[in-house]
């Protein structure tokens, strides 16, 4: 009945949105927001390591949203480990533009760490689907309020 | 014997061909065929039949004018077409008179008038008024803007575990001296309820206090008279009733409109204006300020002309029939709950299935065709109250089938094992 949801709901999506991995508020952080997206009800709290070279050196996230929400921020936890506070901001606006808009619209946000550009972008096929691009944006859009300082946000 | 009761044979097949959204297809694309259109999202608002259709669209084609103040030809053709609305909703609503019934742009509009001009005037600090958790939020922020400004107090009736309103619980917040208002929904647009609104008035002046009905979902669903629940006020609104958007009604008994003040000022609603004094014109008119909502008023006669045809009587059985076929259908689902199982319910289904966000049952079911609403329904308190973030909600109408019942549940069927 759903098969031509498949491009949507990939195997990997489904995974993460099951079994979401750095699930849960850590002992430590020293940066966390709360982001919410009013239409659905979603809530979800992102928590960042950000260590003294200004690398992201642990990222959790929890809260409760569809499988969408969920899966983008357990992949999107994942792949912030490591990378520089600038670097993080240059995925979301690449990530952004992943949900929003055809590859040759993308704009340049500067250097991109190719693999994590590579595992996001099995959540392009919400570009299809724009009642549900603020479900995979909320996460990076926390993640975004969260380093710059903002303890809540939403994605209206 | 009342005509709302008509006990013609309800021929729910040849019904559809009045509404001519629901032969269309939806997701087609080339190379894929479309699927039929199963609407269940009624309670959000309803489609619209050929009747209403065609009166807006020949009444801007051949009747068009303003209304209310032209002495020429059109304008007095409008103003009793527009006018004669005004009839049919006091029918509609078996209120006493047709000057006990405002127009106003929305249901959501009739409370804020109601709680400015009527909470803005009759009510002081240290006021209470009693709403229920089910409310809308359309029947909460505009008490609680009010709050802001006199400084009133807000209580909550709660509801019990199957969705039913705590008469108990509402009993007790009675017993206070200081309410002066219960504004509570007939019926609820998450969990289906329909309350017994002739006891909560009984209740509500016993008290002392004055009662108002949000019948947003319930009026399109079941034959309301406002006089036999002895409801103070009554609001309803025309797109959920097969009329078009922009229309609301709200009834109100005529000691207590000509007792408030206008809502808003303009024209139309007033008798002379100098810079020095204006003075306002009778009820129900001084609460139309500005141009009113003409066509929509035209197409929202027709939706009552057109429901009053088929009986609100039988359109309540035919619901209830569908409620109690989608219920049982429903609940033999492994992880499925409902929501709200009153013993006295419209056919509004809210659930959740464990371990999948009803945001992505709204997205599987709708590729097969079936049009649900998910998210908080604009009843957020009421989320919380049943610990869940939001539901899924298939609501029916007078036009819906069973085999569109049996298309919703073998759509969340197929959630279930997707996401299995």
């Amino acid at each position: 009945m759903f098969d031509d949801l498949r491009d949507l709901y990939q195997e990997v999506i489904l995974d993460h949105g099951k079994h979401p991995r750095n699930f849960g508020k850590p002992e430590s952080f020293n940066r966390m927001a709360r982001g919410e997206n009013p239409l659905c009800g979603d809530k979800i709290n992102v928590y960042l390591t950000i260590d003294a070279d200004g690398r992201v050196a642990d990222a959790h996230f929890d809260g409760r949203g569809c499988a969408i929400s969920q899966a983008s921020a357990s992949l999107m936890t994942e792949t912030l480990k490591g990378k520089t506070e600038v670097e993080a901001e240059a995925l979301f606006g690449h990530f952004h533009d992943l949900c929003t808009k055809d590859d040759h619209e993308h704009t340049d946000h500067g250097p991109l760490d190719p693999e994590a550009v590579e595992r996001l972008d099995v959540l392009s096929g919400v570009r299809e689907f724009p009642m549900r691009v603020k479900c995979a944006t909320l996460a990076w859009h926390t993640m975004h309020a969260a380093i710059s300082g903002d303890e809540k946000t939403t994605t209206e | 014997m009342d005509t709302r009761l008509s006990n013609a044979p309800f021929d729910v097949e040849k019904i559809r061909q009045d509404f001519p959204i629901l032969t269309r297809l939806v997701h087609e694309k080339p190379g894929r065929p479309g699927k039929s259109l199963v609407y269940l999202d009624n309670a959000a608002s309803a489609q619209k039949p050929r009747a209403v259709i065609d009166a807006m669209a020949n009444f801007m084609a051949h009747d068009y004018s303003n209304v209310h103040r032209g002495v020429h030809y059109l304008s007095q053709v409008a103003t009793t077409l527009y006018e004669a609305t005004r009839d049919k909703t006091a029918t509609f609503l078996n209120a006493p008179s047709r000057d006990t019934i405002v127009f106003t742009r929305s249901a959501t509009e009739a409370f804020n008038l109601v709680a400015s001009s009527w909470g803005g005037t009759h009510l002081t600090a240290g006021d209470e008024i009693i709403l229920s958790v089910m409310e809308h939020h359309a029947n909460i922020v505009p008490w609680q803007l009010l709050r802001a400004r006199t400084g009133i107090v807000i209580k909550v009736a709660p509801v019990l575990d199957d969705g039913t309103l705590d008469l108990d619980a509402l009993a007790d917040l009675l017993k206070s001296p200081k309410v002066k208002l219960v504004s509570i929904t007939h019926g609820s647009n998450v969990l289906g309820t329909v309350t017994p609104a002739a006891e909560i008035a009984r209740m509500a002046h016993a008290a002392g206090a004055k009662v108002l009905f949000d019948g947003s979902q319930a009026a399109v669903h079941m034959p309301v008279d406002v006089q036999a629940i002895d409801a103070d006020f009554y609001i309803m609104t025309g797109h959920k009733l097969y009329g078009p958007t922009g229309f609301g009604v709200l009834y109100g008994k005529a000691e207590i409109l000509e007792s408030m003040p206008p809502y808003q000022g303009g024209g139309d609603m007033i008798q002379s204006v100098s810079f020095e004094e204006t003075t306002f014109r009778e009820v129900p008119h001084r609460f139309e300020a500005g141009t009113p909502p003409i066509v929509e008023g035209i197409g929202f006669g027709a939706a009552i002309d057109y429901v009053t045809a088929l009986g609100m009587g039988a359109i309540h059985a035919h619901e209830q029939r569908l409620l109690a076929y989608a219920t049982e259908k429903l609940r033999a689902i492994d992880g499925l709950r409902l929501i709200g199982t009153s013993p006295t319910k419209a056919a509004i289904l809210s659930f959740t299935i464990d371990g999948v966000h009803p945001h992505d049952i709204g997205t599987l079911v709708d590729r097969a065709g079936v049009a649900v609403r998910v998210g908080r329904h604009c009843a957020e308190p009421l989320m919380e109250r049943f610990g869940v973030g939001a539901t899924a909600r298939a609501s029916f109408a007078l036009y819906n089938t069973e085999a569109e019942a049996d298309a919703l549940v073998d759509a969340v069927r197929a959630v279930r094992e997707f996401f299995n």
